[in-house]
């Protein structure tokens, strides 16, 4: 049974009378965690822009509003979300419209999150009903706001464990006028990492980093003649011998690495890791015996690793590893019952896990909301 | 303002309890005569002050842990304090408490520039993160106005802005981990220099809890790469609202500036007798700043300039050099330390849509006038948070009180237009009371439900940034 509420008391209500568990979907284009075995909850009753003011960079909608409406409204301004939220469709073999609240539930990022934030570092605020009911909200929509507590993060990337979102405010950004890639080849991964490491570190502003099926890439953004000179610099100097991409060509390179395409429609399981930049490869090395595949961003230190099907995803493995170097892993894609028996999202220690479950229990009592989605 | 009544068990075991701590801690880290607590009875709002029990200066995270699980056990609050540069009140004890000083934990403990990042211990100061790394090309970004002095304890506390957070982000957005000691003296490890959670974003709830939720001891900061060079702009106009509607095109047009300032004529005026920077005798000036190479200053400057004169500016005063430069910010710079000069001040920072400043300014010029109190504007345009300086006479019986009903009128109205009560500064106990004007009572329930779980026994900093009235019970439990 699917339920569609097409107003916050609306939902406020069927939440309050719950007798049982509630499986929340936006768009349904991000089916990541643990199954979840419940009345199925939609937010497509809640769409629409409510406000839109382009001199003070600021959007809120609700939450059931598709990313492509938004994505079309900010356009004609000139304007776009700027952590480049990913269309994982290709990689999770979803269909359906990926919608705001979904995108900042999960704080879908992409590879301009290394240079200018995260989903969560753009949402200002958030109106949200939690497990007992209550409509909350949090945060504003100012671009500055320390007042109170932020849950506005907090509810980002809480997959909708501690209250279904119902409008998000997000601070957008304009357009740059143009951009290039520089693009590397004949790179080994550890020696992509260093370029990477060598151009983040640099002046000149760039705004993605990655090294994806053999070659090296460095995204520059902004004003034409700027682009032009920063190119220029980095190609003289941390980056020599490299080559520049613009235009569409570059941003259909910038789309695959958001998109995971390398690793779509294709059989085995993939992982996401959050890893210090110059651990990405050596972790990947580490890992050789499941036969890894990586593509990196984020400098290196987001990496997605494809591996070979098997019991439990290569989950063991793969956590093992990473415990000795930090960072966490979040298993993308698995088959249903793998990802029922396999951790999804990185376990915790003893002490953040009682935090977390503490939350849980105050914004959803009941625990009714996509229980065990992230785990315990 | 009202503070809660100091508990008398705990003032009567004041010797048992600065026992137990000295016996924790280095000789001399613990701070019990009443004269020398003295030192710790205020931060920078310095109309409210009270000694507290007894303050102690940890040198390590062991200490701090050792520290809060001796206030666990004796029930004692405990009050986190930076450098004490909070002008919220964030820091201000109470008799019964602790004061948890982390002025001495101030070491660098890594430096990673192919990672960009640097891990601190929590007390070093805001521009000493920076001096650690800019020989290298580095620097930590968020720049409070008090950098020389704040401590990045203290920056985490609050989520602290500055200037450039037009370009850069506040302190949350350039936090990447924190070591803390819960209130029970349990130390965990939060984030790292990974970036993001995985899973709830402990992180980010805990930058901007004001010290209420645990005592950060180490952070793990981004770092970035220093920009080449950077050089403002000046553009005077003779309304304040054509000067917010300049702020806006400029925002739109896709040009980031790391800085966009506002002050408005009664601050111009105050600053130039002050600092004698050369302003233009005007309604409001922007500072309009941008980064990069010389000829990508020269591009987005020429663009700007073409923006600005499209509204009429009285005056354009476009840097070509490092003394120009430093001649533009220098009224800015000194625009609170001129105020000062006047009179008293108290300040403010309400944040409000971009849109909302020529209404907002206008209704505080009213407002001026019916209370009789002097304002003057400078703030942070570009990001909508304002700093309202009202002046008042400490020494005048009244004054003060008028002055806080203005203030929180002024903030009243920044939430009405879609704003809130603090963009940078934090609520303290300056704003605690205004927190119902924001936040419904479930939107606060929620808030103290937070609290709850991180520290069940309301022993961190209790009686800040909610009502008394409404956390009362917590308290007393």
């Amino acid at each position: 049974m699917r339920k569609t509420p097409t107003s916050e008391e609306d939902l406020s209500d069927l939440i309050q009378s719950a007798t049982g568990p509630i499986r929340i979907v936006g768009g349904g284009t991000r089916d990541i965690g643990a199954p979840v075995d419940g009345t199925l909850v939609s937010t497509a009753g809640l769409s629409g822009v409510t406000l839109y003011e382009p001199g003070a960079l600021t959007l809120v909608a609700q939450s059931g509003t598709p990313l492509a409406e938004i994505d079309a409204l900010l356009a004609k301004e000139g304007q776009r979300l700027a952590f480049e939220p990913s269309d994982l469709r290709g990689l999770l073999g979803t269909e359906g419209v990926s919608t705001i609240g979904g995108v900042v539930a999960t704080n879908a990022s992409g590879p301009r999150r290394v240079q200018v934030g995260a989903a969560r570092d753009f949402c200002l605020g958030v109106r949200f009903v939690d497990g007992a009911g209550r409509v909350l909200k949090n945060g504003g929509r100012v671009m500055k706001n320390v007042t109170g507590y932020d849950l506005v993060k907090l509810m980002a990337g809480s997959w909708g464990t501690l209250g279904v979102m119902t409008e998000a405010s997000l601070k957008v950004m304009a357009i740059p006028e143009t951009e290039t890639t520089l693009v590397g080849e004949g790179q080994t991964a550890a020696q992509a990492v260093e370029s990477l490491s060598a151009a983040l570190g640099s002046p000149f502003d760039v705004t993605g980093a990655a090294f994806s099926e053999g070659k090296t890439f460095v995204r520059i953004e902004g004003l034409e003649a700027s682009v032009a000179y920063r190119a220029a610099e980095l190609a003289k100097g941390v980056l020599a011998g490299f080559q520049p991409v613009s235009g569409v060509a570059s941003s259909d390179i910038w789309a695959r690495i958001r998109d995971v395409s390398a690793f779509a429609g294709r059989d085995g399981a993939v992982w996401r890791l959050s890893v210090k930049p110059s651990d990405g490869p050596r972790l990947v090395a580490a890992l050789d015996d499941l036969s890894p595949e990586a593509i990196y961003d984020w400098g290196g230190g987001l990496v997605w690793l494809h591996v070979a099907d098997q019991t439990d995803a290569g989950a063991a493995r793969v956590r093992a590893e990473l415990s000795k170097l930090g960072g966490h892993a979040t298993l993308v894609r698995a088959p249903a019952d793998v990802r029922a028996t396999v951790p999804v999202f990185q376990p915790e220690s003893t002490p953040i896990a009682a935090l977390t479950k503490g939350l849980r229990q105050k914004f959803d009592p009941r625990g009714i909301l996509n229980p065990g989605l992230m785990g315990a | 303002m009202q503070m809660p009544e100091p508990n008398a068990s705990i003032l009567s075991r004041k010797d048992h309890i600065v026992s137990r701590l000295q016996s924790v801690l280095p000789q001399g880290a613990v701070v019990h005569d009443p004269i020398q607590t003295r030192a710790y009875e205020c931060d920078a709002l310095t109309a409210y002050k009270c000694p507290p029990l007894c303050a102690v200066l940890p040198t390590s995270t062991d200490e701090v842990s050792a520290v809060m699980r001796i206030c666990f056990e004796e029930g004692v609050p405990v009050v986190p304090r930076g450098a004490g540069t909070s002008l919220a009140g964030g820091a201000l004890p109470t008799a019964d408490s602790v004061i948890l000083g982390v002025a001495r934990l101030n070491d660098v403990l890594e430096t990673d520039y192919d990672n960009r990042f640097i891990r601190v211990q929590s007390g070093r100061t805001n521009l000493s993160v920076t001096g650690a790394v800019e020989e290298d090309g580095f620097f930590y970004a968020p720049d409070p106005s008090s950098q020389l002095a704040c401590a990045i304890a203290g920056n985490i506390a609050m989520n602290s802005g500055g200037a450039h957070c037009l370009k850069y982000g506040v302190t949350t957005n350039n936090l990447l981990g924190v070591t803390m000691v819960m209130a029970d003296g349990e130390v965990v490890q939060i984030g790292g220099a990974h970036l993001d959670a995985g899973g709830l974003d402990l992180l980010g709830l805990i930058c901007g809890s004001e010290g209420q939720l645990g005592i950060v001891t180490e952070a793990t900061l981004r770092i970035l790469a220093k920009p080449e060079g950077a050089r403002p702009v000046l553009v005077g106009f003779d309304s304040n609202e054509v000067a917010g509607h300049c702020v806006s095109d400029i925002i739109k047009s896709g040009i980031l500036p790391v800085a966009i300032e506002f002050m408005d004529r009664p601050c111009i005026r105050a600053t130039e007798a002050f600092a004698g920077a050369g302003y233009p005798d005007c309604e409001a000036l922007l500072i309009i700043e941008v980064e990069g190479s010389e000829a990508e200053i020269d591009d987005q400057l020429s663009r700007i300039v073409e923006i600005a004169k499209r509204h009429n500016p009285v005056e354009v005063r476009e840097s070509t050099s490092a003394e120009e430069s430093a001649k533009i910010w220098l009224g800015r710079k000194s625009a609170f330390g001129a105020m000062g000069q006047i009179n008293d001040y108290m300040c403010l920072d309400g944040t409000i849509p971009v849109s909302e400043l020529p209404l907002v300014l206008r209704r505080i010029g009213e407002m001026s006038k019916e209370y009789g109190l002097d304002v003057g504007n400078v703030f942070h345009a570009g990001d909508g948070n304002m700093h309202p300086l009202i002046l008042f006479d400490a020494n005048k019986p009244g004054d003060l009180e008028k002055c806080e009903a203005f203030g929180a009128d002024i903030l009243r109205l920044c939430v009405e237009v879609g704003g809130c009560l603090t963009g940078e500064h934090g609520v303290g106990v300056e704003k605690r009371d205004l927190m119902v004007s924001q936040f419904g009572s479930d939107d606060l329930e929620i808030q103290l439900q937070v609290k709850d779980v991180f520290d069940p026994g309301w022993l961190l900093n209790p009686a800040k940034v909610f009502p008394l009235k409404v956390t009362e019970t917590r308290r007393a439990g």
